[in-house]
Formats: C-alpha cells, structure tokens, sequence
C-alpha cells in the first residue's frame, strides 16, 4: 500500500508529466485557452490513460515472454490508436453525455506522447511492477497532467485583458507562464525519495 | 533545369528551415524540444534522428499515397513511422549506446512526434516523391537547427559549457545559473528564442516585401524599367529577365535570414 501512495505522489506532483517530464506539451500548450475545455481534455486523459496502462501492460507481458521487446514502440502505439477508437464507439454507444464532452479530445490523445510514454515507462521504469501498480501510475499521471493543464488555462484566461507585448502574443506569454508553473512544481523535487 | 525550375524546387527545403520553422513557426514536436535540449549535442542528436524518420516516413507515404485508402490512412502512416523510429532506436542502441540512454524514453516517442503525422497528412500524401523527401530534409533541418540553438543556449547558460566542453573562465566565475537546465528554465528559453525567431523572420519578410513593392514602383515608372533590366542582365548573364528576378529574390530572402538569426 505505500508504495502506492509513493507512486501517485511522484506522479502528481515530484516528477509531473508535462512540467518535470515533459510528456504532453502539444495539448498543454494547444487546448489550454479554457478553463472548460482543458479540464475535458485532462478527463480524456486520465481516462485513456488509465485503461492503456493495463492493456499495454497485459501486452507486454507476451511481448517479454516471446523475447520480442524490440517491437515494444510499434505494438504499442498501434494498441493505443485501436483503444482510442473502441472507446470512442464504446463511449458512444453507452454514454451520449460522456460522448459529448470528450468526442472532440479523444482522437487528439492518439499522437499525445504521455499516454505512449507511461505505457513504456510503466514496463521500464517502475521498480515493482503490477497491473494495480501500472493503472494507479497511469492515472496519477493523467491526474498530474489535468492538474497542471488547468493551472495553466486560468493563467491564459485572465491573460486575455491584460496588455501583452505584441511579440509576446499567444504561444511565447504561455511559454512563459508555464515556466513560471514548472518553477514552483520544482519545489516539489525536495520530496524525491 | 533552369535556375527558376531549380529554386521552385528546392522551395520546401528553404521554407522547412525558415518559413515553416517545425518548432518556432508550427509549433510542433514540443515535447523532444524541451526535454532533451539540456544540452546542445542531445539537441543535435535528437534533431538527426527526427530528420532521418522524417525523410524516410515521407519517402514511403509519398511512394504509397495513391494505395493507401483515406479512411484508414492515419494507421497506416503510424505504422509507417513507427517501423523508421524503431530502426533508428536499434541504431543508435548499437553504435551510440551513451546517446541512447541520454535520449531514453524520448527516442521511443519519435513515432508520437506530431511533426511526423503533420508532415505526412499535410505533405507528403499530396506530393511527389523528390518534393516530399525534400520537404522532409527541409523541416527536419529546421528542427536540428532549432533543438540545437536550444541546447547551446542552455547548456552554456546553465553548466558554462558549449557542446560539452566547459568554459573555465565562466564556471570559475561561478555564473552558471542552474535553472536553465532544469523544466522551467526549458520553457523560458523556448518562448524568448521564439519571440526572437518570428521578430527576425517577420524583418526578414518585411525586407523582402518592400523590395517587391520597390521593383514594382520601378516597374510602373517606364524611365528606369530599362536600367533595372539592364543591370540584371548584366548581374546573372541570363535573357530571360523574369527568372533571374524570382531567384535574386530567392538568394536575398535566405541571406537576410541568416543574416538576421
């Protein structure tokens, strides 16, 4: 059990996907003009995430046991864009209203590298390594992501009336916010352990 | 070819470097951009990497694009991408095994670069195969460039070394401020350099439109139509005045460019 809090800790705030690891930049950058929009996208996020964990997890384990480790980024890129559609026609067809406010984000997470990229680091970067560990990694990381999406959309929302230099017009002010962002989430680097 | 068929042609590799700038302009491939360019030669190496899975993707998508149905065409370019960033993820463990595990989980997520699926959709399933591979030589140039420029403003601001090797005068001194190669650090420098970036190519465009529209005015007035004419045939010894326009104009814009940056 600890090593579980351990893991959504580290996730959430001490090695946080976009602002430590730097996992899912082009969403944080691209949909973080709303506050509504972004916690959407962070939703579809945590939820895809989630769910990829275990499978790519399941995936892996016939991949190690068939010595064919090598053909990990293929598999798995391959098994995300698959599950992406499923459960876009799953979410569809059981759930019209979770349809409606994920639709347009779920086939934009397919080349959002955080989800390809805690499916590999699920297999090579966990010290212990379990299909309970892996989900919770996985949906501590989407929580990381949505956290930080959301920070960064309130900032751009209020950034709207002020008066930006006009170079520093749209992605350079948000760059800049978001590095304000990742200097105070680096005060959490004192509780690596 | 003549010197306007030629500068027609080689169009998307000049605009890939300047123009379409993947990181600056398009912001694209943001990810492998801040992560890795703590330091100009992982910048460098990352950008090569991107460069070789982009040139070869567009090849065989370019090759394919009258095969592949458009219903299903995203699978098959992912497939595509993945099969080169896999080639060169083998490559690299084999001969730069350091490099490799510097890059780590973000040579893996070469296939997840958004500039690859960009370039494919918007490019290279449109176009010929000379003008796709060219293109993708064009952006993934610009994308070394940039990653690299990042890395070497990064690296010698936060160790005080440039390609990995340090500056005694600068880290004796004790002024190399650590935040710049940590996340946040990333994230500043890439806005400022991007502010810079489009102001000197905006000056660049202005330099050159006001050029066009000087020509023009020269044009409309019939006194000096001749002498302009004149001095250019004199300039490229070539008859056919219209092209040896396009191409001045063509040489100009990359000097001013690479004069600006």
């Amino acid at each position: 059990m600890p090593y579980v809090l351990l893991i959504i800790i580290n996730a959430v705030f001490v090695n946080n996907f976009v602002l430590s690891r730097f996992l899912g930049i082009c969403p944080f950058l691209g949909v973080s003009k709303k506050t509504e929009t972004a916690l959407g996208m962070g939703i579809a996020v945590i939820f895809v995430m989630g769910v990829a964990s275990v499978i790519t997890y399941a995936i892996d384990l016939a991949l190690v046991a068939g010595g064919m480790e090598y053909l990990r980024t293929i598999v798995f890129i391959l098994v995300i864009a698959a599950l992406i559609q499923l459960v876009e026609i799953f979410v569809k067809r059981f759930s019209p209203s979770l349809y409606s406010a994920l639709g347009v984000y779920l086939p934009l997470i397919t080349t959002n590298c955080a989800v390809l990229g805690v499916a590999i680091m699920n297999v090579t970067e966990l010290t212990e390594v379990n299909v309970l560990y892996a989900f919770v990694n996985g949906v501590a990381s989407g929580i990381g992501f949505t956290i930080a999406i959301l920070i960064l959309a309130g900032i751009r929302e209020r950034m709207e009336t002020a008066d930006i230099p006009a170079s520093f017009k749209g992605f350079p002010i948000t760059l800049l916010a978001a590095s304000v962002i990742a200097m105070s989430f680096a005060a959490f680097s004192a509780l690596s352990f | 070819m003549n010197r306007k068929q030629l500068a027609t042609a080689l169009e998307p590799l000049t605009q890939g470097v300047f123009k379409n700038n993947a990181t600056f302009r398009l912001v694209l491939g943001t990810c492998p951009t801040l992560a890795v360019t703590t330091a100009a030669l992982n910048g460098l190496s990352m950008g090569l990497a991107t460069m070789f899975v982009l040139v070869c993707s567009n090849a065989i998508i370019s090759m394919l694009r009258n095969f592949i149905p458009r219903k299903v065409r995203i699978p098959a370019y992912i497939l595509v991408i993945a099969a080169f960033s896999t080639l060169v993820q083998m490559i690299m463990r084999k001969f730069l095994p350091d490099m490799y595990e510097t890059l780590g989980l973000f040579l893996s997520l070469v296939v997840v670069n958004c500039i690859l699926l960009a370039r494919a959709e918007s490019f290279a399933s449109l176009n010929p195969v000379l003008p796709s591979v060219l293109d993708g030589l064009g952006i993934g140039l610009g994308f070394t460039f940039s990653l690299t420029l990042l890395g070497f403003i990064r690296e010698l601001l936060g160790t005080g070394a440039v390609f990995g090797y340090s500056i005694e005068p600068i880290v004796e001194a004790g002024l190399p401020m650590t935040i710049f190669v940590l996340p946040a650090g990333g994230f500043m420098v890439y806005g400022f350099m991007m502010v810079i970036f489009n102001a000197a190519v905006k000056a660049a465009e202005n330099a050159l439109n006001a050029r066009k529209a000087a020509r023009n005015a020269d044009a409309a007035d019939g006194t000096k139509i001749d002498e302009v004419e004149k001095s250019e045939v004199a300039d490229t010894e070539n008859a056919d005045s219209g092209s040896s326009n396009s191409d001045e104009r063509h040489e100009e814009r990359s000097a001013a460019e690479g004069g600006a940056v």
